[in-house]
């Protein structure tokens, strides 16, 4: 993980366990990349911080 | 951090996911100084009795990645009088192709042409007298899911079979374009408030060109035909804010095959040199107060 004078909060990626980095504070439903891995990970709880890995795209979403 | 602007008008944001945009969008209302309640629309029970939670907000704003939520919430709060970026019946004609279609041919706006069939042997009718190649998609849907190509009729009858068998209800409906042999890109500008503000090209060697199927983009100027063509698109959408995506038809010229009620553009941003989010951000802004301005002027 590269050092960062800003990270505000940080969690465990549930595929790599790489550290993830938010230099902001975290809402539920934020979407991240671990860039560890490359996984797409949505924040699930905020209170305690969980992720997960995002939700296949579903039929109605989109623009 | 900027202090809050004194007289901000109390705005809302409903999301799913908080994707790249709506974190750009969150970030220009702080940027600008004005507070916005980010709201995750899937935490909501609401009570269509109950108005009290909601009409404290003069704008909200919904960003939904979930078509579903999106319509279910801007209903409810348009019923008790709030204001919605955009308004429920923009996402629906948006959402819907066959919607947008049906307001498009309406208002004149020039469209590529389109048969609809509810039947297996009806969808075929409709594929031929379009002819081809034609393009068969879902009435609903984004990303340039399930968009096929139908060269022939072979490929008709297994497309529309396997629509049939495999397909959701809403796959029932046929929507059957005529295919426009455009030069390898396709169109995007982006309307905020009526207004076209940035544009951009997505180019492919694949002729489906939407950058989410790795599509590449470049900033374009808007001609005044582009933004004439744009500003009546969006007025028959009745969408405060809209990328609208057309073709260039070979023979026809421009035509506008989409209307995108909650668009992306974080790849925009920087291809075309216009802050989008800041302009969106600026116009709910002008939105809430306008509302605001009304209620006061109401009591
Ligand atoms: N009739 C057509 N002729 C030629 N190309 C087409 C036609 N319809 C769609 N395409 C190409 O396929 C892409 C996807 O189609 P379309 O935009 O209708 O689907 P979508 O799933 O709603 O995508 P999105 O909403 O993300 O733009 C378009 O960007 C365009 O490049
Ligand atoms: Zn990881």
């Amino acid at each position: 993980m590269m050092p960062t004078q800003s990270t505000v909060q940080s969690a465990t990626c549930p595929e790599c366990e790489g550290e993830i980095a938010f230099q902001r504070r975290p809402l539920a439903g934020e979407v991240v990349v671990c860039v560890g891995c490359s996984a797409e990970l949505e924040v699930q709880t905020v209170e305690p911080l969980v992720l997960a890995l995002a939700p296949e795209v579903e039929e109605d979403w989109g623009e | 951090m900027n202090n809050t602007v004194p007289d901000a008008p109390r705005l809302a944001l409903l999301y799913t996911r908080v994707r790249v945009e709506e974190r750009m969008l969150l970030d220009a209302f702080e940027s600008i100084g004005v507070p916005i309640e980010a709201i995750d629309t899937r935490s909501l029970a609401f009570d269509t009795t109950d108005p009290e939670p909601w009409t404290r907000f003069y704008a909200v704003i919904d960003r939904s990645l979930s078509l579903t939520c999106s319509i279910t919430a801007t209903r409810i709060l348009e019923g008790f009088g709030v204001r919605c970026i955009n308004p429920a019946r923009a996402i629906e004609v948006c959402s819907d192709k066959l919607a947008s279609t049906i307001a498009l041919e309406r208002a004149g706006v020039p469209t590529p042409r389109v048969c609809v069939a509810v039947d297996e042997e009806s969808a075929l009718l409709a594929v031929e007298s379009i002819g081809y190649p034609a393009v068969l998609k879902p009435t609903i849907g984004s990303w340039g899911r399930l968009v096929a190509r139908v060269n022939d009729r072979d490929a008709a009858e297994a497309i529309i079979e396997h629509r049939a068998t495999l397909g959701s209800a809403q796959q029932g409906v046929f929507y059957v374009q005529e295919f426009i042999d455009k030069p390898g890109r396709d169109l995007r500008v982006f309307v905020v408030g009526g207004e076209p503000i940035a544009a951009i090209a997505r180019r492919s060697a694949h002729w489906v060109t939407n950058t989410a199927r790795g599509a590449t983009a470049e900033g374009i100027a808007i001609t005044e035909e582009l933004g004439d063509l744009c500003r009546r698109a969006a007025s028959t959408c009745h969408a405060d804010v809209v990328a609208i995506d057309l073709l260039e038809c070979p023979r026809r010229g421009l035509l506008v095959n989409e209307l995108n009620h909650s668009m992306e553009f974080r790849n925009s941003v920087q291809t075309t040199g216009v802050d989008i989010p800041r302009l969106v951000a600026e116009h709910a802004i002008r939105i809430a107060r306008a509302c605001r301005a009304e209620v006061a002027a109401c009591r």
